[in-house]
Protein backbone atom coordinates (compact mmCIF):
# COMPACT_ATOMS: atom_id res chain seq x y z
CA UNK A 1 0.00 0.00 0.00
CA UNK A 2 1.58 3.32 -1.12
CA UNK A 3 -0.14 6.49 -0.77
CA UNK A 4 0.82 9.75 -2.82
CA UNK A 5 -0.29 13.10 -0.25
CA UNK A 6 -0.78 16.80 -2.64
CA UNK A 7 1.36 18.87 0.05
CA UNK A 8 1.06 22.66 -0.53
CA UNK A 9 3.92 24.38 0.85
CA UNK A 10 3.80 28.96 1.65
CA UNK A 11 7.33 30.99 2.47
CA UNK A 12 9.19 27.70 2.56
CA UNK A 13 6.84 25.39 4.85
CA UNK A 14 4.54 22.97 4.47
CA UNK A 15 1.26 24.11 4.97
CA UNK A 16 -0.38 22.49 8.21
CA UNK A 17 -3.12 21.30 6.12
CA UNK A 18 -0.84 18.97 4.23
CA UNK A 19 0.24 17.29 7.02
CA UNK A 20 -3.07 16.46 8.46
CA UNK A 21 -3.65 14.67 4.69
CA UNK A 22 -0.45 13.22 5.77
CA UNK A 23 -1.70 11.95 9.09
CA UNK A 24 -5.14 10.86 7.24
CA UNK A 25 -3.41 8.44 4.88
CA UNK A 26 -1.47 6.67 7.93
CA UNK A 27 -5.38 6.01 8.99
CA UNK A 28 -5.88 4.06 5.88
CA UNK A 29 -3.91 1.69 6.98
CA UNK A 30 -0.55 1.66 9.26
CA UNK A 31 1.71 -0.17 6.58
CA UNK A 32 1.16 2.55 4.28
CA UNK A 33 3.87 4.00 2.62
CA UNK A 34 3.23 7.54 2.05
CA UNK A 35 5.13 10.13 -0.52
CA UNK A 36 4.59 14.07 0.15
CA UNK A 37 4.69 15.51 -3.50
CA UNK A 38 5.77 18.97 -3.23
CA UNK A 39 5.95 21.08 -6.53
CA UNK A 40 6.98 25.17 -7.38
CA UNK A 41 10.30 26.57 -8.38
CA UNK A 42 13.26 28.16 -6.40
CA UNK A 43 14.62 28.44 -3.08
CA UNK A 44 11.60 28.44 -1.75
CA UNK A 45 10.82 24.88 -2.88
CA UNK A 46 13.69 23.84 -2.07
CA UNK A 47 13.44 24.62 1.63
CA UNK A 48 9.86 23.70 2.09
CA UNK A 49 11.11 20.14 0.70
CA UNK A 50 13.67 19.70 3.55
CA UNK A 51 11.82 20.94 6.04
CA UNK A 52 8.75 18.21 5.22
CA UNK A 53 11.31 15.91 5.11
CA UNK A 54 11.25 15.70 8.70
CA UNK A 55 7.59 17.76 9.46
CA UNK A 56 6.03 14.31 10.15
CA UNK A 57 6.99 11.24 11.25
CA UNK A 58 5.25 8.79 9.08
CA UNK A 59 6.33 10.90 5.43
CA UNK A 60 8.74 7.93 3.56
CA UNK A 61 9.75 10.07 0.80
CA UNK A 62 9.54 14.00 -0.50
CA UNK A 63 9.09 14.23 -4.13
CA UNK A 64 9.82 17.12 -5.67
CA UNK A 65 8.32 19.05 -8.90
CA UNK A 66 10.41 21.56 -9.59
CA UNK A 67 9.58 24.14 -12.84
CA UNK A 68 8.51 27.47 -13.71
CA UNK A 69 5.30 26.18 -15.03
CA UNK A 70 4.64 25.03 -11.16
CA UNK A 71 5.54 28.58 -9.50
CA UNK A 72 1.91 28.92 -8.74
CA UNK A 73 -0.50 26.16 -7.91
CA UNK A 74 -2.50 26.18 -10.77
CA UNK A 75 -5.05 23.30 -11.48
CA UNK A 76 -4.03 22.76 -15.07
CA UNK A 77 -0.44 21.65 -15.06
CA UNK A 78 -0.93 20.21 -11.23
CA UNK A 79 -3.32 17.89 -12.52
CA UNK A 80 -1.11 16.44 -15.00
CA UNK A 81 1.56 16.45 -12.83
CA UNK A 82 -0.48 14.45 -10.78
CA UNK A 83 -1.06 12.21 -13.96
CA UNK A 84 2.19 11.64 -14.63
CA UNK A 85 3.62 11.01 -11.21
CA UNK A 86 0.54 8.63 -11.17
CA UNK A 87 1.78 6.76 -14.17
CA UNK A 88 4.95 6.71 -13.45
CA UNK A 89 4.71 4.91 -9.40
CA UNK A 90 1.14 3.61 -9.66
CA UNK A 91 -0.01 4.64 -6.11
CA UNK A 92 -3.39 3.00 -4.29
CA UNK A 93 -4.35 5.87 -2.84
CA UNK A 94 -3.79 10.17 -3.61
CA UNK A 95 -5.07 12.46 -0.64
CA UNK A 96 -5.10 16.17 -0.17
CA UNK A 97 -6.62 18.05 2.22
CA UNK A 98 -9.95 19.77 1.22
CA UNK A 99 -7.89 23.27 1.36
CA UNK A 100 -9.50 25.96 -1.54
CA UNK A 101 -5.95 23.89 -3.69
CA UNK A 102 -7.35 20.18 -2.95
CA UNK A 103 -10.58 20.95 -4.15
CA UNK A 104 -9.60 22.66 -7.05
CA UNK A 105 -6.84 20.04 -8.04
CA UNK A 106 -7.56 16.58 -6.93
CA UNK A 107 -10.86 16.33 -9.11
CA UNK A 108 -8.98 17.60 -11.91
CA UNK A 109 -6.44 15.02 -11.74
CA UNK A 110 -9.23 12.47 -10.73
CA UNK A 111 -11.05 12.77 -14.24
CA UNK A 112 -7.33 12.45 -16.40
CA UNK A 113 -7.18 9.28 -14.08
CA UNK A 114 -10.61 8.49 -14.79
CA UNK A 115 -11.51 8.03 -11.21
CA UNK A 116 -14.39 9.22 -8.68
CA UNK A 117 -12.98 11.01 -6.17
CA UNK A 118 -13.97 11.44 -2.32
CA UNK A 119 -14.72 14.81 -0.99
CA UNK A 120 -14.36 15.80 2.31
CA UNK A 121 -13.39 12.72 4.14
CA UNK A 122 -13.70 13.05 8.49
CA UNK A 123 -13.60 9.52 9.04
CA UNK A 124 -11.65 6.18 7.29
CA UNK A 125 -13.58 3.20 8.68
CA UNK A 126 -11.69 0.42 6.06
CA UNK A 127 -8.96 1.43 4.01
CA UNK A 128 -11.91 1.81 1.39
CA UNK A 129 -14.76 2.81 3.56
CA UNK A 130 -15.67 6.10 4.47
CA UNK A 131 -17.56 8.48 5.99
CA UNK A 132 -18.32 12.07 4.84
CA UNK A 133 -20.85 14.97 5.74
CA UNK A 134 -23.42 15.76 3.29
CA UNK A 135 -25.90 18.21 3.21
CA UNK A 136 -23.99 20.75 5.29
CA UNK A 137 -23.09 18.13 7.78
CA UNK A 138 -26.82 17.32 8.39
CA UNK A 139 -26.13 13.88 7.29
CA UNK A 140 -23.15 11.61 7.10
CA UNK A 141 -22.54 9.19 3.95
CA UNK A 142 -20.77 6.28 4.34
CA UNK A 143 -19.66 5.56 1.56
CA UNK A 144 -17.26 2.86 -0.31
CA UNK A 145 -14.49 3.07 -3.02
CA UNK A 146 -15.06 0.03 -5.83
CA UNK A 147 -12.99 1.19 -8.24
CA UNK A 148 -9.63 0.51 -9.57
CA UNK A 149 -6.30 2.57 -8.09
CA UNK A 150 -5.72 4.87 -7.01
CA UNK A 151 -8.91 5.69 -4.30
CA UNK A 152 -8.60 9.58 -4.01
CA UNK A 153 -9.40 11.55 -1.19
CA UNK A 154 -9.56 15.00 -0.07
CA UNK A 155 -9.79 14.98 3.55
CA UNK A 156 -11.12 17.23 6.13
CA UNK A 157 -7.94 18.57 8.28
CA UNK A 158 -9.53 19.21 11.11
CA UNK A 159 -10.72 15.33 11.45
CA UNK A 160 -6.96 13.92 11.38
CA UNK A 161 -4.83 15.52 13.99
CA UNK A 162 -0.87 15.49 13.86
CA UNK A 163 1.46 13.58 16.25
CA UNK A 164 2.46 15.24 19.06
CA UNK A 165 5.75 17.69 19.27
CA UNK A 166 7.71 14.81 20.54
CA UNK A 167 7.17 12.51 17.59
CA UNK A 168 8.13 15.21 15.12
CA UNK A 169 12.15 14.87 15.60
CA UNK A 170 11.40 11.83 12.76
CA UNK A 171 14.88 10.49 11.01
CA UNK A 172 14.60 12.97 7.72
CA UNK A 173 12.77 11.28 4.85
CA UNK A 174 14.52 10.81 1.47
CA UNK A 175 14.02 13.44 -0.95
CA UNK A 176 14.01 12.99 -4.62
CA UNK A 177 12.76 15.08 -8.06
CA UNK A 178 10.48 14.46 -9.96
CA UNK A 179 11.20 13.72 -13.73
CA UNK A 180 9.79 16.61 -15.57
CA UNK A 181 11.32 15.73 -19.00
CA UNK A 182 8.12 14.24 -20.37
CA UNK A 183 5.98 16.41 -18.40
CA UNK A 184 3.16 17.39 -21.37
CA UNK A 185 1.19 20.25 -20.69
CA UNK A 186 -2.05 20.16 -22.88
CA UNK A 187 -3.58 23.30 -21.11
CA UNK A 188 -0.30 24.78 -20.62
CA UNK A 189 -0.45 29.05 -21.14
CA UNK A 190 -4.71 28.27 -21.10
CA UNK A 191 -4.74 29.74 -17.85
CA UNK A 192 -2.25 32.54 -16.00
CA UNK A 193 -1.66 33.12 -12.56
CA UNK A 194 -2.19 37.50 -12.21
CA UNK A 195 -2.57 38.08 -8.21
CA UNK A 196 -2.97 37.64 -5.14
CA UNK A 197 -4.74 39.42 -1.93
CA UNK A 198 -4.06 38.14 1.05
CA UNK A 199 -4.87 39.66 4.33
CA UNK A 200 -1.50 38.94 6.46
CA UNK A 201 -2.00 38.94 10.22
CA UNK A 202 0.29 37.86 12.84
CA UNK A 203 -3.02 36.23 14.58
CA UNK A 204 -2.92 31.86 14.30
CA UNK A 205 -4.85 30.64 10.78
CA UNK A 206 -8.55 30.52 11.86
CA UNK A 207 -7.77 26.48 10.01
CA UNK A 208 -5.68 25.54 12.83
CA UNK A 209 -6.17 27.72 15.93
CA UNK A 210 -6.61 26.47 19.36
CA UNK A 211 -9.32 29.52 19.84
CA UNK A 212 -11.71 31.02 17.37
CA UNK A 213 -13.78 34.02 18.02
CA UNK A 214 -16.11 34.73 15.98
CA UNK A 215 -18.59 37.23 14.89
CA UNK A 216 -21.99 37.48 13.23
CA UNK A 217 -23.84 40.59 11.90
CA UNK A 218 -24.91 41.53 15.45
CA UNK A 219 -21.48 42.62 15.35
CA UNK A 220 -22.80 45.60 13.32
CA UNK A 221 -19.95 47.25 11.35
CA UNK A 222 -16.41 46.72 10.62
CA UNK A 223 -14.99 49.12 13.25
CA UNK A 224 -16.93 46.81 15.83
CA UNK A 225 -14.92 43.84 14.84
CA UNK A 226 -11.43 45.59 15.91
CA UNK A 227 -13.48 44.77 19.41
CA UNK A 228 -13.43 41.11 18.98
CA UNK A 229 -9.75 41.35 16.99
CA UNK A 230 -8.69 42.94 20.72
CA UNK A 231 -10.30 39.62 22.20
CA UNK A 232 -8.38 37.89 19.72
CA UNK A 233 -5.11 38.79 20.19
CA UNK A 234 -6.02 38.68 24.22
CA UNK A 235 -6.51 34.74 23.83
CA UNK A 236 -3.91 34.00 21.39
CA UNK A 237 -7.11 33.14 18.74
CA UNK A 238 -7.86 33.54 15.09
CA UNK A 239 -10.91 35.66 14.10
CA UNK A 240 -14.12 34.34 12.21
CA UNK A 241 -17.04 35.08 11.10
CA UNK A 242 -19.98 33.87 9.27
CA UNK A 243 -21.94 34.98 6.69
CA UNK A 244 -23.98 37.68 7.07
CA UNK A 245 -20.77 39.53 8.32
CA UNK A 246 -18.91 39.24 5.49
CA UNK A 247 -21.60 39.69 2.94
CA UNK A 248 -21.71 43.07 4.72
CA UNK A 249 -18.11 43.40 4.39
CA UNK A 250 -17.17 43.61 7.97
CA UNK A 251 -14.56 41.42 7.45
CA UNK A 252 -12.94 39.91 4.49
CA UNK A 253 -14.10 36.32 2.95
CA UNK A 254 -11.61 34.20 4.01
CA UNK A 255 -12.42 34.72 7.60
CA UNK A 256 -16.00 33.12 6.92
CA UNK A 257 -16.57 29.72 8.44
CA UNK A 258 -19.35 27.89 7.60
CA UNK A 259 -20.70 25.04 5.06
CA UNK A 260 -18.99 26.91 2.07
CA UNK A 261 -16.23 29.09 4.04
CA UNK A 262 -13.83 27.48 6.50
CA UNK A 263 -14.28 24.24 8.66
CA UNK A 264 -12.70 24.85 12.46
CA UNK A 265 -12.61 22.44 15.06
CA UNK A 266 -10.95 24.13 17.76
CA UNK A 267 -10.26 23.95 21.84
CA UNK A 268 -12.60 26.85 22.16
CA UNK A 269 -15.01 28.47 19.57
CA UNK A 270 -16.92 31.80 21.00
CA UNK A 271 -19.66 33.05 18.85
CA UNK A 272 -20.47 36.69 19.34
CA UNK A 273 -23.46 37.95 17.84
CA UNK A 274 -23.90 34.86 15.89
CA UNK A 275 -27.42 33.50 15.31
CA UNK A 276 -26.42 29.92 14.26
CA UNK A 277 -27.76 29.53 10.99
CA UNK A 278 -27.30 25.57 9.58
CA UNK A 279 -24.71 26.43 7.27
CA UNK A 280 -23.16 28.70 9.63
CA UNK A 281 -22.98 25.41 12.52
CA UNK A 282 -21.80 23.12 9.30
CA UNK A 283 -18.68 24.86 9.63
CA UNK A 284 -17.88 24.75 13.48
CA UNK A 285 -19.51 21.82 14.93
CA UNK A 286 -17.02 19.52 15.80
CA UNK A 287 -15.29 22.44 17.98
CA UNK A 288 -14.28 20.72 21.39
CA UNK A 289 -16.47 23.78 23.31
CA UNK A 290 -18.98 26.26 21.88
CA UNK A 291 -19.64 29.69 23.31
CA UNK A 292 -22.26 31.70 22.36
CA UNK A 293 -23.28 35.28 23.62
CA UNK A 294 -26.31 36.59 21.59
CA UNK A 295 -28.96 39.40 22.89
CA UNK A 296 -31.54 36.73 21.22
CA UNK A 297 -32.69 33.88 23.96
CA UNK A 298 -33.75 32.24 21.01
CA UNK A 299 -30.79 32.10 18.75
CA UNK A 300 -30.52 28.37 17.13
CA UNK A 301 -26.79 29.05 18.01
CA UNK A 302 -27.69 28.24 21.55
CA UNK A 303 -29.16 24.67 20.88
CA UNK A 304 -25.23 23.32 20.01
CA UNK A 305 -23.57 25.71 22.78
CA UNK A 306 -22.46 24.11 26.26
CA UNK A 307 -22.58 27.32 27.46
CA UNK A 308 -24.46 30.56 26.41
CA UNK A 309 -25.09 34.24 27.49
CA UNK A 310 -27.81 35.79 26.63
CA UNK A 311 -26.31 39.26 26.78
CA UNK A 312 -25.04 42.60 24.60
CA UNK A 313 -21.88 41.29 23.39
CA UNK A 314 -20.72 44.99 23.37
CA UNK A 315 -21.12 44.95 26.91
CA UNK A 316 -19.82 41.47 27.47
CA UNK A 317 -16.71 41.83 25.24
CA UNK A 318 -15.10 44.91 27.30
CA UNK A 319 -15.59 43.36 30.27
CA UNK A 320 -13.99 40.14 29.23
CA UNK A 321 -10.93 41.69 27.93
CA UNK A 322 -10.80 43.12 31.70
CA UNK A 323 -11.20 40.22 33.08
CA UNK A 324 -9.53 37.21 31.53
CA UNK A 325 -6.00 36.91 32.63
CA UNK A 326 -2.99 37.50 30.62
CA UNK A 327 -1.54 34.71 29.23
CA UNK B 1 -20.38 32.86 -28.39
CA UNK B 2 -22.88 30.24 -26.96
CA UNK B 3 -22.50 30.22 -23.02
CA UNK B 4 -23.88 26.29 -21.28
CA UNK B 5 -24.77 25.97 -17.90
CA UNK B 6 -25.48 23.09 -15.48
CA UNK B 7 -27.96 23.22 -13.16
CA UNK B 8 -28.78 20.37 -10.72
CA UNK B 9 -32.35 19.69 -8.85
CA UNK B 10 -31.69 19.53 -4.75
CA UNK B 11 -33.36 19.55 -1.98
CA UNK B 12 -34.43 23.78 -1.58
CA UNK B 13 -32.08 24.82 0.75
CA UNK B 14 -35.01 25.96 3.33
CA UNK B 15 -35.63 22.62 4.01
CA UNK B 16 -34.55 20.95 7.34
CA UNK B 17 -33.58 17.11 5.63
CA UNK B 18 -34.61 13.89 7.02
CA UNK B 19 -32.84 11.54 6.88
CA UNK B 20 -34.61 8.17 6.15
CA UNK B 21 -35.15 5.63 9.63
CA UNK B 22 -33.64 2.28 7.69
CA UNK B 23 -30.57 4.94 6.71
CA UNK B 24 -31.30 4.45 2.72
CA UNK B 25 -30.86 7.78 2.41
CA UNK B 26 -32.30 11.30 2.95
CA UNK B 27 -36.35 11.52 2.85
CA UNK B 28 -37.57 13.16 -0.38
CA UNK B 29 -40.84 12.45 -1.17
CA UNK B 30 -43.62 15.54 -0.73
CA UNK B 31 -40.43 18.16 0.08
CA UNK B 32 -39.82 21.34 -2.17
CA UNK B 33 -37.52 20.69 -4.90
CA UNK B 34 -35.32 23.54 -6.52
CA UNK B 35 -32.73 24.47 -8.47
CA UNK B 36 -28.98 24.49 -6.36
CA UNK B 37 -28.41 27.65 -5.00
CA UNK B 38 -24.91 27.64 -6.77
CA UNK B 39 -26.39 26.68 -9.89
CA UNK B 40 -28.81 29.36 -9.95
CA UNK B 41 -25.96 31.86 -9.63
CA UNK B 42 -23.68 30.10 -12.53
CA UNK B 43 -27.03 31.06 -14.88
CA UNK B 44 -27.93 34.43 -13.87
CA UNK B 45 -23.95 35.40 -14.61
CA UNK B 46 -24.20 33.39 -17.94
CA UNK B 47 -27.28 35.50 -18.77
CA UNK B 48 -25.75 39.04 -17.63
CA UNK B 49 -23.04 38.22 -19.86
CA UNK B 50 -25.20 37.65 -23.10
CA UNK B 51 -26.74 40.85 -21.84
CA UNK B 52 -23.54 42.58 -22.23
CA UNK B 53 -23.51 41.69 -25.32
CA UNK B 54 -20.40 39.24 -24.97
CA UNK B 55 -22.53 36.41 -25.73
CA UNK B 56 -25.24 35.64 -28.55
CA UNK B 57 -26.85 32.10 -26.43
CA UNK B 58 -27.30 30.62 -23.02
CA UNK B 59 -28.10 26.90 -22.88
CA UNK B 60 -29.19 25.21 -19.52
CA UNK B 61 -28.33 21.67 -19.02
CA UNK B 62 -29.25 19.38 -16.84
CA UNK B 63 -28.39 15.38 -16.22
CA UNK B 64 -31.05 13.08 -13.62
CA UNK B 65 -34.64 11.98 -13.62
CA UNK B 66 -37.47 13.44 -15.53
CA UNK B 67 -38.36 16.05 -12.74
CA UNK B 68 -35.15 17.39 -13.51
CA UNK B 69 -36.97 19.46 -16.55
CA UNK B 70 -38.92 21.31 -14.03
CA UNK B 71 -35.80 22.88 -12.86
CA UNK B 72 -34.76 23.17 -16.57
CA UNK B 73 -37.80 24.94 -17.04
CA UNK B 74 -37.10 27.25 -14.44
CA UNK B 75 -34.06 27.97 -16.01
CA UNK B 76 -35.44 29.03 -19.03
CA UNK B 77 -38.02 31.39 -16.91
CA UNK B 78 -34.85 33.23 -15.66
CA UNK B 79 -33.73 34.39 -19.04
CA UNK B 80 -32.02 30.73 -20.58
CA UNK B 81 -32.56 30.55 -24.39
CA UNK B 82 -33.57 26.64 -24.36
CA UNK B 83 -32.45 23.68 -22.53
CA UNK B 84 -30.96 20.12 -23.19
CA UNK B 85 -32.07 17.40 -20.22
CA UNK B 86 -30.27 14.71 -19.81
CA UNK B 87 -32.93 11.62 -18.72
CA UNK B 88 -30.67 9.26 -16.37
CA UNK B 89 -33.67 7.66 -14.47
CA UNK B 90 -33.23 6.35 -10.89
CA UNK B 91 -29.62 5.61 -11.98
CA UNK B 92 -27.24 7.06 -8.76
CA UNK B 93 -25.81 9.76 -11.00
CA UNK B 94 -21.76 10.45 -9.57
CA UNK B 95 -19.68 13.63 -10.65
CA UNK B 96 -17.73 11.44 -13.06
CA UNK B 97 -21.02 10.19 -14.90
CA UNK B 98 -21.67 14.17 -15.18
CA UNK B 99 -18.70 15.31 -16.09
CA UNK B 100 -18.82 13.00 -19.37
CA UNK B 101 -22.21 13.69 -19.72
CA UNK B 102 -21.22 17.32 -19.78
CA UNK B 103 -17.98 16.76 -22.21
CA UNK B 104 -20.19 15.27 -24.59
CA UNK B 105 -22.42 18.17 -24.53
CA UNK B 106 -19.62 20.64 -24.81
CA UNK B 107 -18.36 18.28 -27.44
CA UNK B 108 -21.59 18.71 -29.84
CA UNK B 109 -22.31 22.17 -28.96
CA UNK B 110 -19.33 23.94 -28.77
CA UNK B 111 -19.88 26.58 -26.18
CA UNK B 112 -17.16 29.05 -25.61
CA UNK B 113 -18.11 29.26 -21.71
CA UNK B 114 -19.43 26.36 -19.47
CA UNK B 115 -20.47 27.96 -16.14
CA UNK B 116 -21.43 25.73 -13.16
CA UNK B 117 -22.38 25.90 -9.47
CA UNK B 118 -19.33 25.55 -7.55
CA UNK B 119 -20.89 22.81 -5.65
CA UNK B 120 -24.74 21.17 -4.91
CA UNK B 121 -25.91 21.44 -1.43
CA UNK B 122 -27.12 17.81 -1.30
CA UNK B 123 -24.08 15.95 -1.94
CA UNK B 124 -21.58 18.93 -1.28
CA UNK B 125 -19.11 17.43 -3.76
CA UNK B 126 -17.39 19.66 -5.20
CA UNK B 127 -16.27 18.31 -8.06
CA UNK B 128 -17.96 18.44 -11.71
CA UNK B 129 -16.47 21.90 -12.98
CA UNK B 130 -12.63 20.78 -12.27
CA UNK B 131 -13.58 17.28 -14.06
CA UNK B 132 -15.20 18.65 -16.88
CA UNK B 133 -12.52 21.43 -17.44
CA UNK B 134 -10.19 18.04 -16.92
CA UNK B 135 -11.49 16.28 -19.37
CA UNK B 136 -12.13 18.68 -22.25
CA UNK B 137 -8.16 20.04 -21.35
CA UNK B 138 -10.17 23.70 -20.64
CA UNK B 139 -8.36 25.96 -17.92
CA UNK B 140 -10.62 26.47 -15.08
CA UNK B 141 -11.89 29.11 -12.33
CA UNK B 142 -13.50 27.25 -9.73
CA UNK B 143 -15.30 29.66 -6.52
CA UNK B 144 -15.69 32.55 -8.80
CA UNK B 145 -16.69 35.71 -6.85
CA UNK B 146 -15.96 38.09 -10.17
CA UNK B 147 -15.55 37.48 -13.75
CA UNK B 148 -14.99 40.33 -16.70
CA UNK B 149 -14.93 38.39 -20.01
CA UNK B 150 -12.91 40.35 -22.61
CA UNK B 151 -14.44 39.37 -26.02
CA UNK B 152 -11.93 40.63 -27.66
CA UNK B 153 -8.98 38.56 -26.60
CA UNK B 154 -10.99 35.74 -26.06
CA UNK B 155 -10.06 35.61 -21.98
CA UNK B 156 -11.75 35.98 -19.10
CA UNK B 157 -10.50 37.16 -15.92
CA UNK B 158 -11.52 35.16 -12.82
CA UNK B 159 -10.95 36.39 -9.40
CA UNK B 160 -11.64 33.20 -7.32
CA UNK B 161 -12.07 32.99 -3.36
CA UNK B 162 -9.24 30.86 -1.59
CA UNK B 163 -8.14 29.60 1.51
CA UNK B 164 -5.93 32.68 2.22
CA UNK B 165 -8.01 35.69 0.36
CA UNK B 166 -8.79 36.46 -3.29
CA UNK B 167 -6.63 35.02 -6.04
CA UNK B 168 -6.90 36.49 -9.86
CA UNK B 169 -6.63 34.63 -13.21
CA UNK B 170 -6.62 34.93 -16.50
CA UNK B 171 -8.11 32.00 -18.63
CA UNK B 172 -8.13 31.56 -22.23
CA UNK B 173 -11.32 30.96 -23.93
CA UNK B 174 -13.32 28.58 -24.07
CA UNK B 175 -12.86 27.75 -19.82
CA UNK B 176 -14.69 26.17 -17.51
CA UNK B 177 -16.05 28.49 -14.33
CA UNK B 178 -17.66 27.29 -11.03
CA UNK B 179 -19.25 30.28 -8.91
CA UNK B 180 -18.93 31.13 -5.14
CA UNK B 181 -21.94 32.78 -3.67
CA UNK B 182 -20.72 36.19 -3.89
CA UNK B 183 -20.68 36.24 -7.60
CA UNK B 184 -24.02 37.64 -7.99
CA UNK B 185 -27.39 37.68 -6.91
CA UNK B 186 -29.72 35.92 -9.05
CA UNK B 187 -33.13 37.59 -10.45
CA UNK B 188 -36.26 36.43 -10.06
CA UNK B 189 -38.24 34.85 -12.72
CA UNK B 190 -41.40 36.94 -13.65
CA UNK B 191 -44.33 36.30 -14.52
CA UNK B 192 -44.74 37.19 -18.01
CA UNK B 193 -41.30 34.99 -18.61
CA UNK B 194 -42.55 32.24 -16.46
CA UNK B 195 -45.51 32.13 -19.08
CA UNK B 196 -42.78 33.39 -22.01
CA UNK B 197 -40.23 29.71 -20.51
CA UNK B 198 -43.06 27.56 -21.12
CA UNK B 199 -42.90 27.64 -25.12
CA UNK B 200 -39.04 27.03 -25.05
CA UNK B 201 -37.70 24.28 -26.16
CA UNK B 202 -36.21 21.26 -23.92
CA UNK B 203 -34.56 19.10 -25.69
CA UNK B 204 -34.47 15.47 -24.65
CA UNK B 205 -31.26 12.85 -24.94
CA UNK B 206 -30.34 9.90 -23.03
CA UNK B 207 -26.56 8.88 -21.67
CA UNK B 208 -26.44 6.41 -24.76
CA UNK B 209 -27.44 8.81 -27.11
CA UNK B 210 -24.60 10.85 -26.02
CA UNK B 211 -22.16 7.73 -25.80
CA UNK B 212 -21.42 8.08 -22.04
CA UNK B 213 -21.22 5.18 -19.86
CA UNK B 214 -23.06 5.42 -15.86
CA UNK B 215 -20.24 4.99 -13.71
CA UNK B 216 -20.52 3.65 -10.07
CA UNK B 217 -16.85 3.01 -8.37
CA UNK B 218 -18.78 4.44 -5.52
CA UNK B 219 -21.23 2.36 -3.46
CA UNK B 220 -23.30 4.37 -0.87
CA UNK B 221 -23.71 2.15 1.95
CA UNK B 222 -25.48 4.36 4.64
CA UNK B 223 -26.47 7.22 5.07
CA UNK B 224 -27.28 8.28 9.11
CA UNK B 225 -27.58 11.36 10.83
CA UNK B 226 -24.72 12.98 12.52
CA UNK B 227 -24.49 13.10 16.44
CA UNK B 228 -26.28 15.14 18.42
CA UNK B 229 -24.83 18.30 20.49
CA UNK B 230 -26.27 18.86 23.51
CA UNK B 231 -27.74 22.33 24.45
CA UNK B 232 -25.57 23.28 27.53
CA UNK B 233 -25.83 25.85 30.02
CA UNK B 234 -27.24 29.43 30.17
CA UNK B 235 -25.08 31.49 32.47
CA UNK B 236 -25.71 34.67 33.82
CA UNK B 237 -22.42 36.79 33.86
CA UNK B 238 -19.20 37.15 32.31
CA UNK B 239 -17.49 36.11 35.78
CA UNK B 240 -19.35 33.01 35.70
CA UNK B 241 -18.35 32.21 31.62
CA UNK B 242 -14.54 32.92 32.81
CA UNK B 243 -14.59 30.40 35.75
CA UNK B 244 -16.10 27.97 33.56
CA UNK B 245 -14.23 28.00 30.66
CA UNK B 246 -10.98 27.85 33.23
CA UNK B 247 -11.98 25.45 35.60
CA UNK B 248 -14.51 22.68 33.97
CA UNK B 249 -14.40 23.31 30.23
CA UNK B 250 -10.21 24.40 30.90
CA UNK B 251 -9.44 25.18 27.52
CA UNK B 252 -8.25 28.73 29.11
Amino acid sequence: MNTLVLGEHENGFVKPSSLNAVSAAKAIGEDNSVSLLLAGSGPELRDAASRAASSHPSISQVLVADSDVLKHPLAEPWAELVHLVQKKCGYSYIVSASSSFGKNVLPRAAALLDVSPITDVTEILEPRLFIRPIYAGNALCTVRYTGANPCMLTIRPTSFSLPHNADTTSDAASISQVDLSTFTEDTLGKSTWLNNTSQNTERPDLGNANIVVTGGRGLKSAENFKLLEKLAEKLGAAVGATRAAVDAEFVPNDLQVGQTGKIVAPQLYMAFGVSGAIQHLAGMRDSKVIVAINKDADAPIFQVADYGLVADLFKVIPEMLEKIPEK
Amino acid sequence: MKIMVAVKRVVDYAVKIRVKPDKSGVDTTNVKMSMNPFCEIALEEALRIKESGAASEVIAVSAGPAQSAETLRTGLAMGADRAIHVETGGAALHPISVARILQALVESEKPGLLILGKQAIDDDCNQTGQMVAGLLKWPQGTFASKVILDKERQVATVEREVDGGLETLCLNLPAVITTDLRLNQPRYATLPNIMKAKSKVIKKVTPEDLNVEIKSDLQVVQISEPPKRKAGVILSSVDELIDKLKNEARVL
